[in-house]
């Protein structure tokens, strides 16, 4: 019991923070909203997926990742493979020429399906490709980046440069990847309708649930020793080194484990929004997870998913009325970020936070505008008889 | 590659090679600017694109305020639209350093969402003035035209210039950064901070002229961008991947690297071009230089520098 209360839920402060959250996911707002938005709020949870990641590849670990969208792209992208698949049955694209192929496949002259598709029309491997194939990718970068210990800014522009890699591939090798496109017109599970109203229901609480047990165990992992480690190594990488640890090994491993979660937030997005395209993998979305994790703040496992929530809220918002001001407060938002609050979010509550509760408890709250109140006049006063 | 004889295969490997040169010079000019900032200084500066973007700009603005007030001086107003690209680029980064950068010296990750930031509020301000729409200056008659050695090669003018101008910078980058006594105290900075407060530098003055120095060569490959492609309000954004690649590729804090890094990328890309698509030769180029980082991280030449 203990260790649920004190390592998985972080004592009476983390259990209220995780409380509030579940709240507001599971209970306030799929009543509040109506499904459209519901959907979209389940979509901006899938980008919390990546926010998490970041908080132990960046927050604590302090490797920063302009990489994010690849590892979210390819757990996307094999989701989205799978469900393309179902959707081109024979009986489907019987039209095509080439019936029983993704119709973009048919577009492009090819005559059968490539083998790197083919594993993909089975549920089960398809769900092991969404954890193996960001595994596999993530360890190949990471062995050959920290076991040389490049780090920082490098690993920064290398992966983005990743990014870019696999960007230009997916749009370019269109007859293999639905180009800019991007794989769409998802219908069906294993039969099941994803488009329908309850499946839409389903598939948020589903996300939800997830998004809850990779908190949980990001939580379990980062108040491990292999947390401190890690913390350690941020601030002093040398003397854990010296101390006998394989640096290298802890990076790698925490970049792989980044990647798969990054990898399970793009599988959920596939499914909930019925379509992947390259505009997720690039360095545009890459740069934003950042962003979303650094406005809710890098340390705060609770925290980021308010940061993501906030910002995409406010990109929604801004985009449907005054697209001009949009990127203007995005920029302002990255330079304030770093220049003000470089915790985020979740810095600012445990700054004031406790003052505010305090406050609210004491009514110290109406005690002090008062005062402020009377101030104002009190300055006002002299001001007026002059 | 059968179809071709042998003398349009050594033509096509002469235009694609001078394409080549083409990008070669404006990658070059990028990375020059990119590679004081990044390379001497540490700071990774996201809005370096925009930047560039900024001498576009002004050489645009500065075409259309001549043919429309005083069309006698259309001939010749690219020379100076160079030296104001390079002021006005070189004073806006010298407010950015002042009013941002500075602050973040220590926190070298932090630097670059900074400076994505200031690389978004940049492109929202160009796109607000001067539209969405790509525009480009009206180019004076001698840039126009072409250079004809032989029947089937058709070099441009345009970027016969570019070269020669590219030339000119990298050798006043060359003299300024390590035959004046300037260039020796930015050096001295970068290598050792503190010792070089200590023997009375101004380490934070030389820090602003450094990076407005960086700013306004950006602002030069901007003027030199206008003769070969039209400008828009993301066309930063499209070469500073490939900018920060040139540098990293050719080894932080060497000139030489650097400028044969942006040859070596800017002629893979362009031959590769005309045989496989432009997309894959892209991919082929780009992965070529993430596997050699991986097993060479320093890149083709490194400066040692004690930390």
């Amino acid at each position: 019991m203990n260790f649920i209360y004190d390592r998985l839920l972080g004592g009476k402060n983390g259990m209220i923070g995780i409380a509030i959250l579940a709240a507001l996911i599971f209970i306030v707002l799929p009543i509040g909203l109506d499904l459209f938005r519901l959907n979209m709020v389940g979509k901006y949870l899938t980008y919390a997926f990546a926010a998490v990641s970041l908080v132990l590849l960046w927050g604590y670990g302090g490797i920063l990742s302009l990489g994010q969208g690849i590892f979210f792209g390819l757990g996307g992208y094999s989701m989205a493979m799978f469900l393309k698949l179902e959707a081109s049955s024979p009986e489907n694209t019987a039209i095509q020429s080439t019936p029983g192929i993704p119709d973009f496949m048919d577009w492009n002259q090819l005559t059968e399906l490539p083998w790197f598709w083919q594993p993909f029309d089975n549920f089960g491997i398809t769900l092991i490709a969404v954890i193996l194939v960001p595994t596999v990718f993530a360890f190949i970068i990471g062995y050959s980046m920290f076991k040389r210990r490049v780090g920082g800014v490098y690993f920064a522009i290398i992966t983005q440069i990743i990014a870019v890699i696999l960007t230009v591939l997916i749009v370019g090798q269109q007859g293999y990847t639905g180009g800019i496109n991007g794989i769409t017109d998802l219908r069906t599970l294993h039969g099941w309708d994803i488009r329908t109203d309850s499946a839409k229901y389903i598939l948020y609480f589903i996300n939800a649930i997830l998004l809850f047990a990779v908190i949980f165990l990001s939580r379990y992992i980062l108040t491990s020793k292999f947390g401190r480690l890690l913390l350690a190594m941020k601030d002093k990488e040398d003397r854990v080194r010296f101390s006998g640890y394989d640096v290298s090994n802890f990076k790698i491993f925490v970049f792989v484990l980044s990647a798969v979660i990054s990898s399970i937030g793009g599988a959920m997005f596939t499914l909930q929004v019925g379509f992947m395209s390259p505009s997720f993998v690039g360095i545009v979305p890459s740069i934003e997870m950042v962003i979303f994790a650094a406005v809710g703040g890098r340390m705060s496992l609770i925290g980021v998913v308010y940061g993501t929530l906030l910002v995409n809220y406010g990109k929604t918002v801004f985009s449907e009325t005054l697209p001009e001001v949009w990127l203007f407060l995005m920029g302002g938002l990255f330079i304030a970020v770093v220049m003000f609050f470089p915790n985020g979010l979740a810095g600012l509550w445990e700054k004031h936070g406790n003052k505010l509760t305090a406050c609210i408890k004491n009514r110290q709250c109406v005690i002090a505008v008062k005062a402020f109140i009377e101030n104002k006049r009190a300055k006002k006063a002299p001001a007026t008889s002059e | 590659m059968g179809d071709y004889t042998t003398q349009e295969l050594l033509s096509i490997f002469a235009m694609q090679g001078f394409a080549g040169f083409s990008l070669f010079s404006v990658l070059l000019l990028m990375a020059l600017g990119l590679a004081i900032i990044f390379g001497q200084m540490g700071v990774i500066n996201m809005a370096h694109g925009e930047f560039m973007a900024v001498g576009a700009y002004t050489t645009y603005l500065m075409s259309a305020v001549s043919e429309k007030y005083f069309p006698g001086f259309i001939q010749y107003y690219f020379v100076f639209a160079i030296v104001f690209s390079f002021l006005i680029a070189g004073l806006l980064g010298y407010l950015a350093e002042f009013a941002l950068i500075r602050h973040l010296y220590k926190r070298p990750l932090d630097t670059l969402l900074a400076t994505w930031g200031l690389s978004l509020i940049m492109q929202q301000t160009f796109r607000s003035v001067f539209g969405a729409r790509e525009v480009s200056p009206t180019l004076p008659d001698w840039l126009l035209g072409s250079y004809q050695p032989t029947d089937t090669i058709d070099i441009p003018l345009n970027g016969l210039f570019v070269l020669a101008l590219t030339a000119i910078v990298t050798l006043g980058v060359f003299i300024l950064m390590y035959r004046s006594s300037w260039g020796l105290r930015v050096r001295a900075t970068t290598q050792n901070r503190v010792m070089s407060g200590a023997v009375g530098i101004n380490t934070k003055k030389i820090d602003r002229l450094t990076f407005a120095l960086g700013c306004g060569i950006a602002g030069i490959a901007g003027a030199a961008f206008t003769t070969i492609a039209s400008t828009g309000p993301t066309t930063g954004s499209l070469y500073i991947v490939d900018t920060f690649m040139v540098v990293v590729f050719g080894g932080a804090g060497s000139l030489f690297g650097t400028i044969a890094s942006a040859f070596s990328i800017a002629q893979a890309q362009s031959i590769l071009e005309f045989f496989i698509s432009g997309s894959m030769a892209k991919v082929m180029t780009l992965l070529t230089i993430v596997i050699f980082l991986m097993m060479r991280p320093e890149g083709l030449f490194s400066i040692k520098v004690r930390k």
